[in-house]
């Protein structure tokens, strides 16, 4: 990570930025000198980290006939696409569309709920927010797996089996305890002089959370959108028990069934999960920043 | 006594007062979230708990049957193996995660190139969900085709590493990103200090480091052993919970119960069970870390 990819907080003292007594000298001292043990633990993870990804790519790209008799640690002798055809002629392009669409909607609803939520959590402070922020502190531990027989009991009611909203709204619900959380943590640190300010200006609650509130938490939002699109992308259990039919498939849902549709074509199941994360490796190549950026902020700042 | 009290409290009305003008909505802002949250996520529970009394495979109506599911609860073998599992197996992932996490997040807080790279490839695993990852390892650990041309998913203790390993492969990443932030905001002074005092590398870090990440501490923590219900679908994919039923955790085996058998009742009484264990888990949590107190962590310093 670069040396601007985080803001580094105010009151972290520091030696370049300092007084002309901290010499270039001093400052190695203290954060620059090289730790031998420590780097070699980080080789032995980045060993742990690439052979797996290696031996993915490398056997997504031989061909099915020779996957069982060669190393998959060896490199293929005649690399073939073969696989990647096979897995985009079985619909991968309509899971990939209907995982897109589910975790638009997901964060849509999310910000919409969450962001009001927040904000009176954070300002209104009486009872009733207080009661309100309670119940998403609590909300936090109710695990997916636990509500889903209800579930699936309320969303046959509702028609909604076999549908994509039966999987956009449940997962929008479970993203929500978190997306409060942290929205809350970044609101409390909106100073109150700015309230006041805009007080004094006659500001109306609605004008003070679209002029104030809202880009103060740029840093909180962009976690929100991050973590609800990954938990949309990446969410299985919902998918697995609202929905049948091919129509409304999602990506995680297909890779699942490819497992016992490609049965011991490994290397093209191999390219399936290659092609599933090849959406988000983009984006983590085009905004690494914002990225990892958001997520941290899932673990508090 | 009451005469500090009362000047303290005409001091602080004034301002009070302003911010009742703006950025104070009323708490029915809340409401739409509250709303969508307690359908999705509360309603459903509490359907859970009422389930848990009743018998029901899902087509007619479900019938109350009293304590039935819940004596039955007490006294299946594969419930008492499985909470002793799902326990085991969340003490082993933390201890497994934390440790490693912890150490590469230190170091990767350092700001050297090398270590910038490297951490922007130890992400990568993170950027694949469960599903893919899940299937990814059931590929490479095959005993036909793997790394490892060995049945490791067929023995008892073999699967269960699996799934240690595979959870830590996905989310130490995350965790390692979340010690990273963590280790930043350390103050530099600190270490400053301890270093004129003469203290080594491994003193600053027993020292100064872990004390002050307590606060990442607990939270990964946190996280974590939430998190770790979500092995669902790695014990699902990887497993199937076997071999036999030696690594069925109790999402896996509410799963069974519910939509492999059909017994909902019993189901139920599961899910009601994991809400019970889950929600007492975090009250206690949030207790210890006071996460629930409107402060902003910035305050006082």
């Amino acid at each position: 990570m670069s040396h601007d990819t985080l803001p580094r907080p105010t009151r972290t003292l520091q030696p370049d930025g300092g007084p002309a007594k901290a010499s270039p000298g001093r400052r190695r001292h203290w954060t620059r000198r090289a730790n031998p043990v420590a780097g070699l633990g980080a080789f032995v993870w980045l060993v742990i980290v690439l052979v797996p990804i290696y031996a993915m790519l490398s056997a997504s790209l031989t061909g099915a006939d020779k996957a069982l008799t060669g190393n998959p640690l060896k490199p293929p002798t005649d690399p073939t696409l073969d696989n990647y055809n096979t897995v985009l002629g079985n619909g991968f392009g309509h899971l990939l569309s209907n995982t897109a669409i589910v975790a638009v909607a997901v964060v849509g609803i999310v910000l919409t709920l969450s962001v009001p939520l927040a904000y009176v959590a954070v300002r209104t402070r009486d009872r009733w927010s207080n009661a309100a922020f309670r119940l998403f502190l609590v909300g936090v531990a109710i695990p997916a797996q636990a509500v889903v027989v209800p579930l699936y009991l309320l969303i046959a009611k509702l028609d909604l089996y076999d549908t994509l909203l039966a999987v956009i709204l449940p997962t929008a619900a479970f993203a929500m305890p978190v997306s409060v959380l942290v929205l809350v943590g970044t609101l409390r640190d909106v100073s109150e002089d700015l309230y006041e300010a805009m007080a004094l200006d006659g500001a109306s609650p609605l004008r003070v959370l679209f002029q104030l509130t809202i880009p103060l938490a740029k840093g909180g939002i962009s976690t929100v959108v991050i973590y609800s699109a990954l938990q949309a992308w990446n969410g299985f259990l919902f998918p697995l028990i609202f929905t049948q039919s091919d129509e409304p498939r999602v990506l995680t849902l297909g890779l699942f069934n490819y497992v016992s549709q490609f049965g011991v074509n490994i290397p093209a199941l191999l390219a399936s999960v290659v092609l599933s994360g090849i959406p988000i490796f983009a984006v983590y190549l085009v905004a690494r920043r914002a990225l990892v950026g958001g997520l941290m902020g899932v673990g508090g700042k | 006594m009451t005469v500090t009290v009362e000047k303290a409290r005409t001091a602080e009305k004034p301002p009070t007062r302003h911010a009742n003008r703006a950025g104070r909505p009323h708490a029915a802002w809340a409401l739409p979230g509250v709303l969508f949250f307690t359908f999705f996520a509360v309603v459903p529970m509490a359907l859970a708990l009422y389930l848990s009394f009743t018998t029901w495979d899902g087509l007619g109506d479900p019938r109350p049957v009293g304590l039935d599911n819940w004596k039955k609860l007490l006294d299946d073998p594969r419930m008492t193996q499985s909470l002793g599992l799902t326990v085991v197996l969340t003490v082993a992932s933390w201890a497994f995660q934390t440790v490693i996490a912890l150490l590469l997040g230190v170091w990767a807080a350092g700001r050297q190139r090398n270590r910038a790279i490297l951490s922007a490839i130890f992400f990568v695993p993170f950027l694949l969900s469960s599903t893919a990852i899940s299937i990814l390892f059931y590929a490479l650990l095959d005993p036909n085709f793997g790394i490892i041309q060995r049945d490791t998913l067929g023995s008892q203790s073999g699967a269960f590493l699996a799934i240690v390993f595979v959870g830590g492969w996905q989310f130490i990443p995350f965790h390692t990103l979340i010690y990273q932030g963590g280790a930043r905001q350390i103050p530099e002074v600190l270490y400053q200090a301890a270093a004129i005092d003469g203290a080594g590398r491994y003193r600053q870090f027993f020292s100064i480091t872990l004390p002050q990440l307590r606060h990442t501490i607990t939270t990964s923590t946190v996280l974590m052993v939430v998190g770790s219900l979500t092995y669902f679908e790695t014990v699902l994919i990887l497993t199937k919970g076997g071999p036999g039923t030696d690594t069925a955790i109790l999402p896996y085996l509410m799963y069974e119960a519910g939509f492999k058998t059909y017994d909902f009742g019993y189901a139920s009484a599961i899910a009601s069970f994991l809400v019970l264990a889950a929600t007492g888990l975090s009250i206690v949590l949030v207790r210890l870390t006071g996460f629930g107190a409107m402060r902003s962590t910035r305050e006082g310093m």
